[in-house]
């Protein structure tokens, strides 16, 4: 079993899978990677379950050691810098990686976003907690003891199998990879209580500038700029708080609830972000700027699907690379492998298997 | 009761009822999620009930198309099997101590409804408290029905740190607290119980439409009772009472 140590844990370094869900009605926040497109994406380079777990880089990520095993890796989401063993290795790319390599990364470059995840042959190997091996910090559970990695904590990932190295040099081409333009205005759709603002706060909402704050986090992205009008004040006797949902406080400022909000609040909702425009978001730093633009149901569940056949193209072109010789070079295999995509219930698997004498 | 039903986003849709913290209300919340709970649908993950609505979050990708009227349907459904004149109820036992260091604020509590110390303890723990929903932070649970004459206006200025488990009393409404947060309301007790432990399944016993009855001890039972709710095979005392509503 692959056992890596941190040297270096950098700014915010935590182990995320896709979020602990069914507990949000006991009061327990999802969690869950930022931009989760590209843990997804990560996990599929290595052909992992999606919601294998890996680790979230913030900014400046960590120096990571493999102290003993090998197994493969990849690198997705912000344009961080990455170099094995000092040497730049890519990024949406599956690289192998054995006992003594050194994985260190450096900070995205401007509007180069701000998360980036860090996969590894069938993810990392933490305690699950309430169904999920998400950090969540405030609370102080799940993930690696509840928190953001430090010095020496020393991490297990899952028995990576005998094909896990079958993929090494596997690339997710730029056209699978997700849209994170920071200019790029948010879809919204109207919220719960769009009716508590005036029309005049609802057309400011959409047609004005925010800028990101300071208090941006993973919990939520505070916004600053024209204020938003309500009819009759802000306050609302409590309900659910979606992935998402844009709230306005008194103050007429929105507030973009993210990973880590908490399930329930008492504040009117504007809208909803589309789910699949969060990691544009996640991707911004405070100073950086949002529009918003109004969608339909409709247009956000076809954008779910555009995205989820972007899922899937990577899928089949990760067991076609697998089935054409030619496209990987000086690859010998140990013994005669076979592949084919299948497709179950509109998911498409790849299924990968060796021929044993 | 026909709730009024809206997508929150592409991913959750939110039944509501009315817009007041009332039981009424609140049974339909939990008799909707009940039925959702029990009869699914392709892509459901979870709901989140509140005080008057239930937020459904669900997969888009795989779940039904009109989604809206199944929800309303089922809603129909939940409304019309909620029994007349009888009541069962899941009650949760929470032992508490009244004493000492665990109720700093109990004294502030039986100045200000003109009582003593005792009688705020009696009171406190003689009338069952039904809980709305859970939210703020894990496990905390929103609970209503305490005696009116402990209403205590919250502190000045909120405590840094109130420890886990801590008894507390802010306005009308009386709660635990699950982990340890910072926090504006009254200290009068602390349970034993861990109300919420991440690493125990399930993590959090209490769940939206249940009830709390807390039952006064004193310290050296609260020791034995803190050493056996940390043992891996603890099980806490939840018991199911029929009570029967009076009917007008």
């Amino acid at each position: 079993m692959p056992v890596i140590e941190v040297i270096k844990p950098g700014m915010f370094t935590t182990v995320q899978d896709l979020g602990r869900f069914r507990s949000q009605m006991q009061g327990v926040p999802v969690a869950g990677a930022m931009d989760s497109a590209a843990l997804r994406l990560g996990n599929i380079l290595l052909g992992n379950d999606e919601n294998a777990a890996g680790l979230e880089v913030t900014i400046t990520g960590p120096t990571l050691k493999v102290i003993t095993g090998e197994c493969c890796c990849a690198i997705t989401g912000a344009e961080v810098g990455v170099t094995k063993n000092g040497l730049p290795i890519s990024n949406w790319t599956v690289h192998k990686i054995v006992t003594g390599d050194e994985i260190s990364f450096s900070p995205p470059p401007q509007n180069g976003g701000v998360r980036a995840y860090f996969c590894v042959s069938s993810g990392f190997e933490v305690p699950l907690s309430m169904g999920s091996r998400s950090t969540y910090t405030r609370g102080g559970f799940g993930g690696h003891k509840g928190r953001a990695l430090k010095a020496e904590d020393v991490l297990r990932t899952v028995d990576p199998g005998v094909l896990s190295g079958e993929h090494e040099g596997f690339v997710c081409p730029p056209r699978l990879r997700p849209d994170r333009n920071p200019g790029a205005p948010l879809r919204v759709m109207p919220g719960q209580q769009e009716e508590a603002f005036t029309e005049e706060g609802i057309e400011t909402f959409y047609s004005s500038e925010y800028v990101i704050t300071n208090s941006a986090d993973r919990m939520g992205y505070r916004m600053e700029g024209a204020a938003i009008a309500h009819r009759e004040g802000a306050d609302i006797i409590s309900d659910g708080i979606c992935l998402g949902s844009v709230q306005v406080p008194g103050h007429g400022q929105p507030i973009v609830m993210l990973a880590d909000r908490q399930t329930t609040g008492g504040y009117t909702k504007i809208g909803v972000v589309c789910t699949v425009d969060l990691g544009k978001l996640a991707q911004r730093l405070p100073g950086q700027k949002v529009r918003f633009v109004k969608t339909t149901l409709a247009e956000a569940v076809s954008f779910l699907q555009q995205e989820a056949t972007l899922f899937n193209s990577l899928k089949e072109l990760r067991a076609d690379w697998r089935r054409i010789p030619q496209v990987k070079e000086n690859h010998v295999p140990a013994a005669e492998t076979r592949s084919i995509c299948v497709t179950v219930n509109g998911k498409t698997h790849s299924v990968l298997w060796e021929v044993l004498n | 009761m026909t709730p009024r039903i809206i997508f929150a986003g592409d991913s959750c849709i939110v039944v509501e009822y009315g817009n007041s913290i009332d039981m009424e209300i609140n049974a339909r919340v939990q008799a909707l999620r009940a039925e959702i709970e029990s009869r699914r649908f392709s892509g459901f993950i979870e709901t989140i009930p509140t005080y008057r609505s239930l937020a459904v979050c669900f997969d888009p990708l795989a779940a039904p198309p009109n989604l809206d009227k199944l929800l309303l349907e089922m809603a129909e459904i939940a409304g019309n099997t909620s029994t007349i004149g009888e009541e069962k109820r899941k009650l949760l036992i929470v032992p508490a101590c009244y004493e000492g260091d665990f109720a700093p604020d109990i004294e502030k509590v039986a100045a200000n409804a003109g009582i003593t110390v005792d009688e705020v303890k009696r009171r406190h723990s003689a009338r069952d408290c039904y809980c709305y929903m859970l939210g703020f932070v894990p496990g905390y649970s929103y609970l209503g029905g305490m005696d009116e004459s402990l209403e205590t206006p919250r502190l000045k200025e909120p405590r840094e740190r109130i420890p886990s488990g801590s008894v507390a009393i802010g306005g009308k409404q009386t709660g635990i607290y699950p982990i340890e947060s910072p926090g504006g309301w009254n200290l009068i007790g602390k349970t034993p119980l861990r109300m919420f432990d991440p690493l125990r399944t399930p993590a959090i016993f209490l769940e939206a439409g249940m009830w709390v009855r807390f039952v006064p001890i004193d310290t050296s039972e609260f020791e034995r009772l803190a050493e056996t709710a940390a043992l891996p095979d603890w099980k806490p005392d939840i018991r199911e009472e029929i009570v029967r509503k009076e009917v007008a």
